[in-house]
């Protein structure tokens, strides 16, 4: 244990450390082998970059198989990964029954997602963990800034016609004008995945350039629909269009897809996120959501940016889990590692 | 340090895997190991012993027995005493018991694992997921084989007593792809395992006790390379099964030359990874971390040589850079380590050397800023780039973390820069395009391409090489031939020694007066050739009247025969249609002049033989017409979703020694099979009837086999022999004559190891179809490609 005064700060260190590397880099939101790297800020569409794309499904899926097992973290630092996790995770409650009591509890959690006791026996008081964002339906944006007033913990809104992201254009752009209005931080938008099938990658530059107009400072986050949209190759594809188009962030899935964020999936735009990098300069995000459960995948997840992208990408600033039921798992796993017990999952509050 | 600052820092953290059941394991055995032999543990004759190490911190783990020539004999013995018992069994029964193996080997699956990186020093991932699970599925995938070995091979004996011997990088695999295949076709064993590592070799020991295998069938003698020299040169041995240097295996072709111990080589490699500008790079990145900083990169099919084309060159350097700064080097049993320690500081000294060498021919080289640990043998994964094929580095192997790189323009120079090697075991190449990587695949020499994916292996795909890589197949249906032979020809008896064919003292003035008006000359590159001697041979018949004058062939002869094979491009890329309609031709013409052709041959084998000779020979070259379409590889089903197709490839130019007995039927059914398939040929006829020649030259002509696809060059063997055993530039040589032939053309095949394949000296009733033609010979005239391909969008 360190003392209270030396780890006072740890948790700013941990966000600062990276961006004082370089005093003449300071404006750098992210580094990669060693390059300081600006915040996405888009470039013209480049449609034979799009066209170049070269993905080998099956050199994919041996990487990640090869990945999982080629990475480990044990004991404290098994612990430390997981708090990383939780500081990335954007607690999410996107469902018809929601309502303002139910958004208010998930809020609650997110200012705490770890109880007292267990924070007490792990000595982590002084990171003060707490998760990245909340992400809601635009209904609830207002109810949640208010319940997590204070805490630093971002609103995000899912927007745009989410999650199928059919309705007309204008309708979606102005939605995500009434979430920045109502101050969410962040806007999680979706494609129209028609125009990926269709090779229509001007029109989904547009559309993204339109949206990210739309969200002023807020953040974008960029839906692909991987689960929709299903090759390797279209995935990538899209990928380099919402960056250059000026996402913020890419993300895999709404969630609501028959299958959401894999591994193999994640692979590519982790890729594409590295060489966009090292075109242009440009920092973008990534956000992996739905299907990750388990305290196990997160740490897969978490090793795989450090492995492709680096330290950077184990920020929340650049990287996030779209989870509901992660933290649950990661509670457990956390309590077994202070008391050497298995744990219960009603021994933890719910969100 | 805290959990707070481990959130900080978010490094990996160690993860050590626990080898306390190991330890635990050597303590039970006192640290101290004898050889196991016929069942039980035997001291060392000698009472020798020597230290096995960890080469990841250098301390010692355990006593292992020297094995001595005595030692040796004793496990030789205890093999032939349980060999009889063994193979009388039923297949059902030995497939029980190997698949009694394959799950013992499941359920001690963590011990072996965690020995195997203790006594070789490669990561604990790669011998937990990828070596112990390969050893279980080659049990499995052989106890499948045993059970129907009856259905498949009625036909067919195992050898009897088998020495193998295995090399240090994978040693609990080697010892399976090699007991597996020896066992389930019914072959008893003597293994010695490498000297760096034979503790797993002892484990396995132990696990046929426990699955109940009876005594003598499978022996483990430890020791150094004099141990194997012993098991070499044992008398009672019918087989050696070899995987190791390309200069220990040179050096056992000699050794065994006299000998009828048949051989299976698997040698060194220098193997091409080839990147096109259309692959996945990342992909092809991934590729070679797992090609050469698999296991060290001491791995005989380590794609240790890039290949680049030009455009993409520099970004893929980039990119490697880029990924070699992740790769994690420290204590092999940690689970989060990428690249382990060197076997041993031997090894480990000559991977440095090399390197310089490469730094001193020019290259450069980088390695990433990795502390190595401060005990134990490590090497940092390595990239020399600016290589020239003229580099030692290009050309020689370093079974080490390093990759030369080279940049090629087209896929035509890609593909000569790949076969630019004497090795020929595997081979990468990367591109999206199926038309340029197929195409690419089909003209490597290579006995394994992986195409968009590297280091594959199972038990259902042979695996062995091409060129100085060695030869024999390791696994699959192939790989279970090179543990047993036809049951005829193992009962076969000797053929007697032929008379002394010391050729007569050449007398220019006794010479060039042919008796009759006939004129015998070679046949090379579709043209008759005189000889460049100047002189011809006397033939005699059985009753020693001069029947006429052949062209008495010389080495230069040879050497000109065998750059017209060489150059007969067109028959290995015909169509096996086309060859198909060519050898219909010829057996059309052979009956055309059959009477004629019989008169003839009828001086020298008398007028029934002759007749029958040539009737039958029209048989045997419909046989092969109708084979040459017929003789397909097979598409495996490795447990991937890949297709691994195996092509039967022509070996390539192949020296035939005819038998003497039967002039024409004989060289038919040698030479056929092997044109049938593709190859091309440069055949020395019958010495007893040399005039055959003339007939099947004038044959040829007038079937449109296209000119240097088979080469005649009459003469004396005792002369010919020599020359064409020991050109580098023939794949393969068959010879078929007595004892003493047979053994010279093995000796004198060790230059560039071609593949040698004879009679061994046993007679063979060429006058019957059922053991004179089909797939046992086309077999011996195909080598097994297997091209991995995966697929999936």
């Amino acid at each position: 244990m360190v003392s209270d005064h030396d780890s006072s700060k740890l948790a700013q260190r941990a966000d600062a450390k990276i961006a004082t590397r370089d005093r003449g880099a300071s404006a750098a939101c992210a580094w990669l082998q060693g390059r300081p790297l600006l915040p996405n800020s888009g470039i013209p569409l480049d449609l034979n970059w799009v066209r170049e794309v070269r993905v080998n499904t099956s050199a994919v899926e041996r990487r990640t198989q090869s990945q999982v097992a080629r990475r480990t973290v044990k004991k404290d630092w098994q612990a430390a990964w997981l708090l990383r996790a939780i500081s990335c995770m954007d607690l999410t409650t996107l469902s018809g029954d929601d309502t303002e009591e139910r958004v208010r509890r998930l809020c609650a959690k997110a200012r705490q997602p770890i109880q007292h006791e267990l924070v007490e026996k792990l000595g982590i008081e002084q990171l003060g963990i707490k998760v990245a964002a909340v992400c809601v339906y635009h209904t609830f944006v207002e109810t949640a800034l208010n319940a997590l007033e204070g805490s630093g913990v971002h609103v995000a809104a899912v927007s745009t016609g989410f999650p199928a992201g059919l309705s007309p254009l204008a309708e979606r752009v102005s939605e995500i004008g009434r979430s920045v209005e109502a101050g969410a931080h962040e806007i999680d938008v979706v494609i129209t995945r028609a125009y990926v099938f269709g090779g229509q990658w001007q029109a989904l530059y547009d559309e993204i350039a339109a949206f990210k107009q739309a969200c002023g400072g807020a953040h974008m986050k960029v839906i692909l629909g991987t689960g929709d949209l299903l090759t390797l190759r279209n995935i990538a594809r899209a990928s380099f269009v919402a960056m250059m188009a000026g996402a913020d962030f890419i993300k895999t899935s709404t969630g609501k897809e028959a299958t959401n964020a894999t591994l193999p999936v994640s692979l590519v735009m982790v890729r594409a996120i590295r060489e966009y990098a090292q075109q242009t300069g440009m920092a973008v995000g990534f956000k992996p959501a739905g299907g990750i459960r388990t305290a196990k995948q997160s740490i897969d997840w978490l090793a795989m940016m450090k492995e492709e992208l680096g330290d950077s990408w184990l920020r929340a600033e650049m990287f996030r889990f779209g989870a509901s039921g992660l933290l649950g798992d990661i509670e457990r796993q956390l309590e077994h590692h202070a008391t050497g017990r298995y744990s219960a999952e009603y021994r933890h509050p719910i969100a | 340090m805290s959990i707070a600052e481990k959130f900080v820092s978010m490094e990996y953290g160690p993860a050590p895997e626990d080898p306390k059941e190991a330890q635990a394991w050597l303590e039970r055995h006192s640290r101290k190991f004898n050889h196991f032999i016929g069942g039980q543990w035997l001291a060392p004759a000698a009472g020798e012993y020597f230290d096995t190490i960890d080469p990841s911190n250098g301390e010692k783990l355990a006593s292992v027995a020297q094995g001595s020539a005595a030692d040796i004999d004793a496990a030789v013995r205890a093999a032939r005493a349980g060999s009889p018992k063994w193979r009388a069994l039923t297949p059902h029964v030995r497939a029980r018991y190997l698949y009694n193996l394959a799950r013992l080997v499941q359920k001690h699956s963590r011990l072996l694992a965690v020995l195997e990186t203790m006594d070789n020093g490669k990561p604990i991932r790669e011998s937990r997921d990828i070596d112990i699970p390969l050893v279980a599925r080659h049990f499995y995938y052989h106890a499948g084989w045993a059970q129907l070995l009856g259905q498949e091979f009625p036909d067919y004996e195992p050898y009897g007593v088998v020495g193998q011997i295995i090399p240090w990088n994978f040693p609990l695999l080697m010892l399976a792809w090699k007991i597996a295949p020896a066992l389930a076709t019914g072959n008893t064993v003597v293994l010695k395992p490498a000297e760096f590592t034979p503790l797993t070799a002892l484990a396995f020991a132990g696990l046929c006790q426990e699955a109940g295998i009876p005594a003598g069938v499978v022996n483990i003698v430890t020791g150094d390379g004099s141990t194997g020299e012993s098991l070499v040169k044992n008398s009672e041995i019918d087989k050696i099964a070899f995987t190791g240097s390309t200069e220990v295996g040179r050096a056992i072709r000699g050794a065994t030359a006299a000998s009828h111990k048949r051989l299976s080589l698997e040698l060194g490699g220098k193997s091409p990874f080839i990147v096109f500008d259309d692959a996945d790079l990342d992909g092809a990145v991934e590729g070679l971390v797992d090609g050469i900083w698999f296991n060290q990169g001491q791995v005989c099919c380590a794609g240790s040589r890039l290949l680049m084309q030009e455009s993409i060159a520099e970004v893929l350097i980039s990119k490697i850079r880029d990924r070699m700064n992740t790769l994690r080097l420290g204590p092999p049993l940690d689970k989060a380590i990428d690249v382990g320690a060197i076997v041993a500081r031997v090894q480990l000294e000559r991977i440095q050397r090399m390197v310089a060498q490469g730094v001193a021919d020019g290259a450069t080289c980088w390695q990433p800023q990795i502390t190595l640990p401060s005990r134990g043998f490590y090497f940092p994964p390595t990239i020399l780039s600016n290589v020239h094929p003229t580099s030692i580095v290009a050309q020689q192997e370093i079974f080490g973390p390093v990759l030369a790189a080279m940049t090629f323009r087209t896929p035509r120079e890609a593909v000569e820069l790949a076969n630019n090697t004497v090795y020929g075991l595997a081979s990468c190449v990367w591109s999206e395009s199926i038309n340029v990587a197929l195409h690419v695949a089909a003209q490597l020499k290579a006995g394994v391409v992986w195409v968009n994916c590297t280091n594959l292996f199972d038990a259902a795909c042979g695996f062995g090489g091409y060129r100085e890589s060695g030869y024999g197949r390791e696994g699959g249906r192939e790989g279970l031939l090179e543990y047993m032979e036809p049951k005829w020809f193992k009962h076969a008896p000797k053929l007697a020694a032929a008379r002394p064919t010391v050729p007569p003292s050449q007398d220019p003035a006794d010479s060039g007066t042919p008796s009759i008006d006939r004129t015998v000359k070679l046949y090379i590159g579709g043209k008759q050739a005189r000889p460049d001697s100047g002189y011809s041979m006397e033939v005699r018949s059985p009753d020693g009247a001069l029947l006429g004058e052949a062209s008495l062939g010389n080495r230069k002869d040879i050497r000109n025969a065998v750059e017209a094979a060489r150059k007969a491009e067109s028959w290995p890329k015909a169509t096996a249609h086309n060859r198909a309609q060519v050898l219909y031709y010829c057996a059309e013409n052979l009956a055309v002049r059959q009477n004629e052709i019989a008169s003839r041959l009828a001086s020298a084998v008398g007028e029934q033989q002759a007749k029958r000779e040539v009737a039958s020979g029209i048989e045997r070259i419909f046989s092969y017409a109708a084979w040459a379409d017929k003789f397909d590889g097979a598409v495996h089903n490795p447990p991937f979703r890949n297709i691994a197709i195996a092509m039967n490839e022509p070996v390539g130019t192949v020296g035939v020694i005819c038998p003497s007995e039967t002039p024409l039927l004989g060289f038919l059914s040698l030479v056929l099979p092997l044109i049938a398939v593709g190859n091309t040929v440069i055949a020395v006829p019958s010495e007893k009837f040399p005039l055959i020649a003339s007939d099947l030259y004038q044959l040829f002509d007038t079937s449109d086999l296209p000119g240097g696809a088979v080469n005649i060059v009459t003469g004396y063997v005792s002369q010919l022999l020599k020359p064409l055993a020991e050109h580098d530039d023939v794949d393969a040589i068959w010879c078929y004559g007595d004892e003493a032939t047979v053994a010279s053309a093995k000796a004198m095949s060790t230059g560039n190891l071609k593949q040698v394949w004879t009679n061994e000296g046993r007679t063979i009733d060429w006058f019957d179809s059922k053991v004179a033609e089909g797939r046992w010979f086309l077999e011996h005239a195909t080598q097994v490609k297997n091209i991995w391909v995966p697929y999936g969008e």
